[in-house]
């Protein structure tokens, strides 16, 4: 790697910034008076270099990461049409009030009577979250959609290792799945047995019959699913699969189509989790902070993560009526706890109670809508994909052609077939017009795949100027093909070497000596 | 408010697009039997209202500011206003994990600034994008190395948070990992160290940095003992200390794991947090979660993107190296621009003022009737006193003297009622520490019957 040094730098790293002596924060001194660090730290071993973080003032580091945060495509800054991801707007009003002091500073191990305003907004959500599912109640630990699988699954194994199905080893999940559902299995224990969809994109009773077996665990199911079709014999999939002693999985992460339309509770699923960083708009800070709740239908219920936040009975203080303050006129009267006694609990799967801070967000943002915005927004979800659906299909085929739900996938196949440009192509050229790409290659069942997912709060104007460019780069790779195999063109940067990224793996900054960075063992 | 763009006229219009009568027609594709009209919620709210009613709430909990010396793994150090601002930009916010590269520039490199840090602060070479906080990272943690020792056998220091041992437990009954835990030297609070017959078979050794109780652990002979017998040292460190103690890398530990809170961002009622891991170049593969590699683009330019993705579930789907996806990335960028204002010399005053303001109050304390140290190594900025009462008792004397003196630790272990852990960070001031020990000295007055008898 002698030629490092001709590499140009978009933005230096911080490290590269770094000037001795520059300081950005300042640090009381201890003003006590006690003997010094070092005698205080007799008998540690102490640490034999400082560690070589950066050295910057303030207005450097300001316009540092101003700088790096104009390189990113955001959602207030365009359609972001990521398939399966739900990129709504995230409303300003949610974070404002989740940097709220009184829910910021509180400690997670401050005494009950001191935390009465965050633990009722937990079960306020709670509460909706199993209005909109349709569940019995659901735990708002988990700190993201694979999080809340891993909750969901253990759960699943817990309820037949109680009921005498400890020899069931297998889940089954549709070759339509999310990489996390396979992975969550595994993670918990369990062989994958994936199923083959249908010509219609579904899951085929017949195929699901032969594979559900005494060695059933459960069958994992995204409704609608990664194609954006709603699993039209979902009841019967669920009467075959308690028929053979499974429970059934719902992956909520297409949540976002059926608010007050259908609830996976009514489709007899056992446990469902959300992403309320896709249905309930909590922003995803470029890969988290999320929170992946989970709902459970009454015989998963003493399976839930401890503990849970509940409401105290009056005899225990609790909902006596004193007065009839506030909207909902009993909230001033109602004590909350946080409920530990739970025996038959899988324990938990993370410190303290959730990513509190997203659960604040979602709840303001559910205040906000309303059940008749809820309603709304998956009823605008699903007219935006048929609109975009309806305007690009005679030029991007979509395999598994008909109504959608909020999402559709249509197929670059031909456009390769004819031009040689893949989805991986048309997508990179998207970003030359300044918005984001749909998701590509996935699902695995449709060849040169392009998920989109416009969500509810596109309007027509953005929803038609991404039709257009999509009409435009089918037209480009026609007739210029090198313009759209070579895009981007107008972004910060071009198409990375992700080759030389994973072949010789430079994962952190290493000060510029001669010898190089250590090296990494081969895969 | 439903943030939605979209006139009746537009609806219509679409809809006549689409060639439907109806919005009906659009769900037709659900059986009528699962068909509901509407969500039983209360009517949106306009934003006034919603500030209110959310407002109410947060104005109900109980803040204690300086007053308050609750630790236990989620620390109240300050928040420069630097990463407020920087992290609320939705540039950062609103965008989703950086698939597309060239659009994503600004999280790609912040995230590697994020894994540069933690490497330097833990002193191990390689460390990932982040995980959701330091429970699950030292469940992740355990897990690597049972790959890559191929053994089952976790042993769990009984100084590691209560919680993050019930992580582990959860975690490991997925794949059936039999988790089995190591005593504390009665004395000093640290990990007894495990002969070889206690480590035979056993794939990792998980300890914790400052230990549960704010004793600093002597990390050596607990790498030795470990790798003797095959094994990998797991240390979930606090990174506060990262300026003045060894970091786990020098200690020996093959993998490091923790919290980033102490750093950008507040308590939250726990979350959200960010964990992250790091360990030696030979376990590399084997690392759950994002990793952001340098590389080079079209052009010949350096730049950042998503590598080593054949450990993830998009691609290795079943046989991946965790489930994860999403990760805490904005909170990691609120650490590494926290830990970029301070500095190496930041890190170690503000070590520094924790240790010495943590001494201060602990020697005052453990000389009042009937308290004393709970353990006698040396420890950092928190630390556990026996009480001649109830830990919970006591602290709701002192919380009726203006003081939330710690962290009861009989709400994990009945055996530790009158154990009380405390917490001091720069944001308790000296006048803060003074009137806790007279608040302690007070309710602790020679002649007054602390049971209130």
């Amino acid at each position: 790697m002698g030629d490092e040094g001709q590499v140009s730098r978009l933005e230096p790293l911080s490290f590269e910034r770094s000037r001795t002596g520059h300081r950005g924060a300042g640090v009381p001194s201890a003003a006590v008076e006690t003997a010094a660090t070092t005698e205080l730290l007799a008998g540690a071993t102490r640490r034999s270099r400082p560690p070589a973080l950066p050295e910057l003032s303030e207005p450097e580091i300001v316009r540092y990461y101003t700088r790096l945060s104009r390189l990113n495509h955001s959602i207030d800054l365009g359609i972001y049409p990521l398939g399966s991801c739900t990129m709504k707007y995230n409303p300003k009003v949610n974070d404002e009030l989740a940097a709220m002091r009184g829910f910021t500073a509180l400690h997670p191990y401050q005494a009950e009577e001191d935390a009465q305003g965050t633990l009722e907004l937990m079960w306020d959500l709670e509460q909706a979250l199993v209005t909109v599912t349709g569940m019995c109640r659901a735990t708002l630990q988990p700190a993201a959609g694979a999080h809340g699988e891993f909750v969901g699954i253990l759960m699943i194994r817990a309820f037949h290792r109680d009921h005498g199905g400890s020899s069931r080893d297998t889940v089954i999940v549709p070759d339509s799945a999310h990489g996390t559902n396979l992975a969550t299995a595994t993670m918990a224990g369990y062989r994958v047995m994936e199923l083959e969809s249908s010509e219609r994109g579904l899951i085929d009773l017949e195929t699901l019959r032969s594979a559900l077996s005494e060695k059933t665990a459960a069958i994992m199911l995204t409704n609608p699913n990664t194609l954006g079709l709603f699993e039209e014999d979902v009841l019967e999939i669920t009467r075959l699969a308690h028929d053979a002693g499974a429970l059934v999985y719902y992956d909520g992460a297409n949540l976002n189509a059926i608010m007050g339309k259908a609830r996976p509770g009514d489709m007899g699923m056992d446990v469902v989790h959300m992403n309320l960083h896709k249905t309930f708009s909590t922003p995803h800070g470029g890969g988290g902070p999320g929170a992946g709740p989970v709902a459970v239908c009454p015989r998963l219920e003493p399976y839930l993560p401890s503990p849970l936040v509940s409401l105290r009975s009056a005899e225990e203080g609790g909902a006596e009526s004193r007065n009839g303050g506030g909207a909902r006129g009993d909230s001033d009267d109602r004590r909350f706890f946080l409920d530990y006694d739970r025996p038959a609990s899988i324990g938990r799967v993370r410190g303290f109670y959730g990513n509190v801070g997203v659960l604040v967000r979602a709840y303001a943002y559910i205040l906000s809508m309303g059940g008749d915005g809820l309603t709304q927004a998956s009823e605008d979800a699903v007219t935006n994909a048929n609109y975009l659906r309806t305007r690009i299909g005679d030029t991007y085929p979509i395999p598994y052609d008909r109504i959608c739900m909020h999402e559709f996938v249509a197929s670059a196949a031909r456009l390769k077939k004819d031009t040689g440009i893949n989805a991986g192509d048309v997508a990179k050229r998207i970003l030359d017009f300044g918005i984001h790409a749909p998701t590509v290659y996935f699902p695995l069942i449709v060849p040169e795949a392009l998920m989109i997912e416009p969500t509810e709060t596109e309007s027509l104007e953005s929803l038609d100027g991404l039709a257009q460019i999509l009409l435009d780069i089918d037209r480009e790779a026609r007739e210029t093909p090198d313009v759209v195999s070579s895009a981007p063109h107008t972004t910060p940067v071009r198409r990375p070497d992700e080759t030389r990224a994973a072949r010789h793996p430079v994962l952190r900054w290493h000060p510029e000596v001669t010898d190089g960075p250590p090296a990494v063992p081969a895969e | 408010m439903s943030y939605v763009t979209h006139t009746d006229a537009d609806r219509a219009a679409m809809l006549s697009a689409i060639g439907a009568d109806s919005i009906e027609d659009l769900f037709a594709a659900i059986p009528p039997e699962l068909r509901t009209v509407g969500l039983d919620l209360p009517p949106g709210l306009p934003e006034s209202e919603t500030v209110s009613r959310v407002s109410a709430l947060a104005e109900r909990n109980r803040i204690w500011g300086s007053r308050s010396f609750l630790g236990a793994g989620s620390y109240n150090h300050y928040v420069p206003a630097a990463v407020r601002a920087l992290v609320g930009r939705s540039e950062f916010a609103t965008s989703y994990t950086p698939y597309q590269a060239e659009v994503s520039q600004g999280t790609l490199q912040h995230i590697f600034e994020f894994q540069t840090t933690i490497s330097e602060l833990t002193g191990l070479p390689v460390a990932n994008a982040s995980m959701y906080d330091a429970a699950s990272a030292l469940a992740e943690g355990a897990f690597l190395a049972a790959r890559h020792t191929s053994r089952e056998r976790i042993l769990v220091s009984a100084g590691i948070h209560p919680e993050g041992r019930e992580v582990v437990r959860t975690y490991a009954s997925g794949p059936g990992l039999p988790v089995s835990e190591l005593p504390l030297e009665p004395s000093s609070g640290r990990t007894e160290v495990p002969d070889a017959e206690h480590l035979q078979d056993t794939a990792a050794v998980l300890v914790q940095q400052p230990n549960f109780f704010g004793v600093i652990e002597d990390l050596g002979p607990l790498a030795d003992a470990a790798h003797a017998a095959g094994a990998l040292l797991v240390v979930s460190q606090n990174l506060v200390t990262a300026g003045l103690l060894a970091p786990p890398g020098q200690a020996g530990a093959d993998v490091a794991v923790g919290d980033v809170q102490p750093f950008g961002t507040p308590s939250n009622f726990g979350g959200p947090s960010a964990g992250f891991v790091a360990c030696e170049a030979a376990y590399l593969h084997e690392l759950p979660g994002r990793l952001v590699g340098e590389t080079v683009d079209a052009d010949g330019r350096r730049c950042f993107t998503l590598t080593m993705q054949a450990r993830e579930q998009h691609i290795r789907r079943a046989k991946a190296t965790s489930n994860i996806c999403s990760n805490q990335a904005l909170v990691a960028l609120a650490a590494t621009i926290h830990l970029s204002l301070l500095g190496p010399r930041g890190l170690y005053e503000l070590g520094s003022t924790c240790i010495q303001r943590a001494h201060y109050l602990q020697q005052r304390l453990v000389v009042l009737p009937g308290v004393s140290p709970a353990y006698d190594a040396p420890f950092f900025n928190e630390f556990a006193i026996r009480l001649p009462m109830d830990a919970g008792a006591f602290a709701k004397e002192l919380r009726a003297r203006g003081v939330d003196p710690g962290v009861p630790l009989g709400r994990f272990d009945s055996t530790w009622s009158d154990v009380l852990l405390v917490a001091v960070t720069e944001m308790n001031a000296p006048a803060d520490l003074d009137a806790y020990v007279g608040a302690a000295a007070d309710f602790l007055a020679p002649g007054r019957d602390p049971h209130g008898r």
